[in-house]
């Protein structure tokens, strides 16, 4: 090597390090454009709603003054919903996605259901509450219930649950599937006692998205017939006498958080500017614990696996 | 998984657990959001007067969307901004879905300015017609041509969304057919929306119903609308009550199936909305009908008097005489 290379090759040196620089900060800067966006926004809802949070905001029903109304059917329908949504969207879905990736063939026709699946992700949700309306509402007469709600965003997060379930089984090495089945193991046994546990975080990664999503959507839930002003809470899941469950529950009518914050929104009095900001701020908590407790969960899960 | 639905669950039956169930009475009301204030102002108070022995739920799917479910016989009441019209009267026809027609309240559409505007003192139909008709888009640009005397500044324009029954009844109203309106200008179906942008622009004007006008009367003014008479006349409850501010005051309506009327619980609702609504739609800053009126209202309830006293046509500038006469001859 020549001696008067050696300043050529600095100064490459130098160019790589400032472009290397150059991409850090505008990286840092894209990341903080979404979170500061997201602070300033949350921070702005806990400043104006924050007088209104109190233990009545959560126990009060709604109200035509500003000072008594509540989120107590807002939230207890967003949480009944919910329930609802997981318990029809979680089976289903990861069955699908556990079908599709250890036991369906590689043909035309799954093919064509790989790619539907993935564009069902993108279909507005207007699209899915229209579809519900006919099929839930009418068709099968679930009428503007808890259920048909329930069932309308299970259908709205079914893609992103099995999309998410196909990857986390795409990412487990092949070589366990191989001693499992080199062992004499089933498909089935494989797929139980190996392919869900070390799924589960990935798994649990998509629930999650999936319902985040659902407990802040609208539309589709105003189009099945969601109410407005709502003033008692469906009947309870625990009955009195035997079998101490009912499920009366899931026909009532209700609300749900989004819903009370958009009425609220469009109030003429200025004081339910600050209710919608309080529920908004709950709103955000509410997704907010959901994360954490998949978190925690997918924590616990994962150091059990051991491979 | 589990464990988030064990905890999901768990935390449902920790808050509903408390709650007995026991079989409750239903009023279902679903209908117009102009409506919607007063109706839910009737429904807290009359469940809190039934210790909540019985449930009412209002939803807002629109005058339209409430006479849908009407007429399907979904609901038992609905809210309605404006009379029922012709193709919704033979849906509920064929439906074999009879209704009581019931005025409840009036409501003003006023028309509002910035308060630093110092040249708009008055408007007339005709000056509106000639900023919101359907022609005027992307022509009519300045205040000076809607009328010469006003000065050369840009006129900004904000409305009711086309799915509302505002902007139904202002286009009625001021072009002379429903839906008919010129497509440049802010639209909003929510009306704090029109307040912020009317209070921030000098030369702006805007419509909506009277509430907001009077829950904003520090951000806005309300224009004074030249009448049939040819008197400006301002918005506000004594000139609606007394017919002055026409043409832009309408009654607002609940209509109750006559075959819900035979439950106990909506007979007792009915009848409660209209002793209140007096009260309730002052509170609610809406112009209650004369007492005479929810009178009138109450004996077609015990007799049963069905049908509309409208002819399922669009109709604008019914004063309270007017629609007291009408019902009286029902």
């Amino acid at each position: 090597m020549k001696s008067e290379d050696i300043p050529s090759i600095r100064k490459i040196i130098r160019r790589n390090k400032r472009l290397e620089l150059f991409f850090a900060v505008a990286g840092f800067l894209a990341l903080l454009v979404g979170v500061l966006t997201f602070v300033a926004l949350f921070a702005q809802m806990a400043w104006s709603g924050w007088e209104r949070i109190t233990p009545d905001f959560f126990t009060n029903f709604p109200s035509r003054r500003a000072g008594q109304a509540g989120i107590l059917s807002a939230w207890v329908g967003s949480l009944l919903v919910m329930l609802v949504t997981a318990l029809s969207a979680v089976p289903l879905g990861v069955a699908a996605g556990i079908y599709l990736e250890e036991y369906a063939p590689k043909n035309l026709f799954t093919d064509i259901i790989e790619i539907n699946v993935t564009n069902l992700a993108g279909v507005p949700s207007i699209v899915y509450g229209l579809l519900a309306l006919g099929v839930f509402v009418y068709t099968f007469g679930f009428g503007q219930s808890i259920l048909s709600a329930g069932l309308t965003l299970g259908l709205l997060i079914l893609p992103v649950v099995i999309v998410a379930t196909r990857e986390a089984i795409r990412s487990i090495p092949l070589h366990i599937r191989e001693a499992a089945y080199g062992l004499g193991a089933t498909r089935w046994q494989v797929t139980r006692d190996h392919i869900v546990p070390y799924s589960l975080p990935g798994i649990l990664t998509g629930v999650i998205i999936g319902m985040s999503r659902a407990i802040g959507e609208t539309a589709p839930i105003i189009t099945i017939g969601a109410l407005t002003f709502i003033a008692f809470l469906p009947e309870s899941p625990i009955g009195p006498e035997f079998p101490w469950v009912n499920f009366e529950w899931l026909k009532s009518g209700f609300t749900v958080m989004p819903i009370q914050m958009f009425n609220w929104t469009s109030r003429p009095e200025e004081a339910f500017q600050q209710n919608a900001a309080a529920a908004g701020f709950i709103l955000v908590l509410m997704t907010l614990a959901m994360n954490a407790v998949s978190i925690w969960i997918r924590y616990h899960v994962r150091k059990d696996i051991k491979w | 998984m589990s464990g988030f639905k064990q905890t999901a669950f768990a935390a449902a039956v920790l808050v509903l657990g408390a709650q007995a169930a026991h079989a409750q009475s239903t009023v279902k009301i679903d209908g117009s959001s102009t409506v919607f204030p007063v109706t839910e102002a009737v429904a807290e108070d009359f469940q809190k007067s039934k210790k909540g022995e019985v449930k009412v739920t209002v939803g807002i799917s629109g005058t339209g969307g409430g006479f849908k479910k009407f007429c399907r016989g979904e609901i038992d009441v609905a809210d309605a901004s404006r009379p029922i019209l012709k193709k919704e009267m033979d849906a509920c026809a064929q439906a074999g879905i009879k209704y009581i027609e019931l005025p409840v309240a009036f409501d003003a559409l006023t028309v509002v300015a910035n308060p630093k505007n110092a040249f708009i003192k008055q408007l007339s139909v005709e000056q509106l017609k000639k900023m919101w008709e359907p022609d005027a888009q992307g022509k009519v640009t300045t205040w000076k041509q809607v009328d010469a005397s006003f000065p050369d500044a840009p006129l900004k324009l904000f409305g009711a969304g086309s799915d509302s029954g505002t902007f139904d009844y202002f286009t009625e109203a001021v072009v002379g057919k429903a839906k008919a309106s010129r497509g440049d200008y802010t639209a909003s179906e929510d009306d704090n929306v029109l307040v912020q942008g009317v209070s921030r622009d000098v030369n702006a004007v805007g419509y909506f119903g009277y509430a907001y006008y009077a829950e904003n009367k520090g951000k806005l003014k309300a224009v004074p609308i030249v009448n049939k008479e040819g008197k400006p006349v301002e918005p506000g409850p004594a000139a609606v009550l007394d017919g002055s501010y026409n043409p832009l005051s309408r009654p607002i309506f609940i209509y109750v199936a006559e075959k819900s009327l035979e439950k106990a619980e909506v007979r007792d609702f009915v009848t409660f909305y209209l002793k209140n609504a007096s009260k309730l739609a002052t509170e609610v800053k809406y112009v209650p009908l004369p007492a005479k009126s929810y009178e009138v209202a109450l004996e077609h309830v015990n007799k049963k008097k069905l049908g509309t006293v409208f002819g399922g046509e669009p109709e604008i500038g019914v004063t309270i005489e007017a629609l007291l006469a009408r019902e009286a001859k029902l």
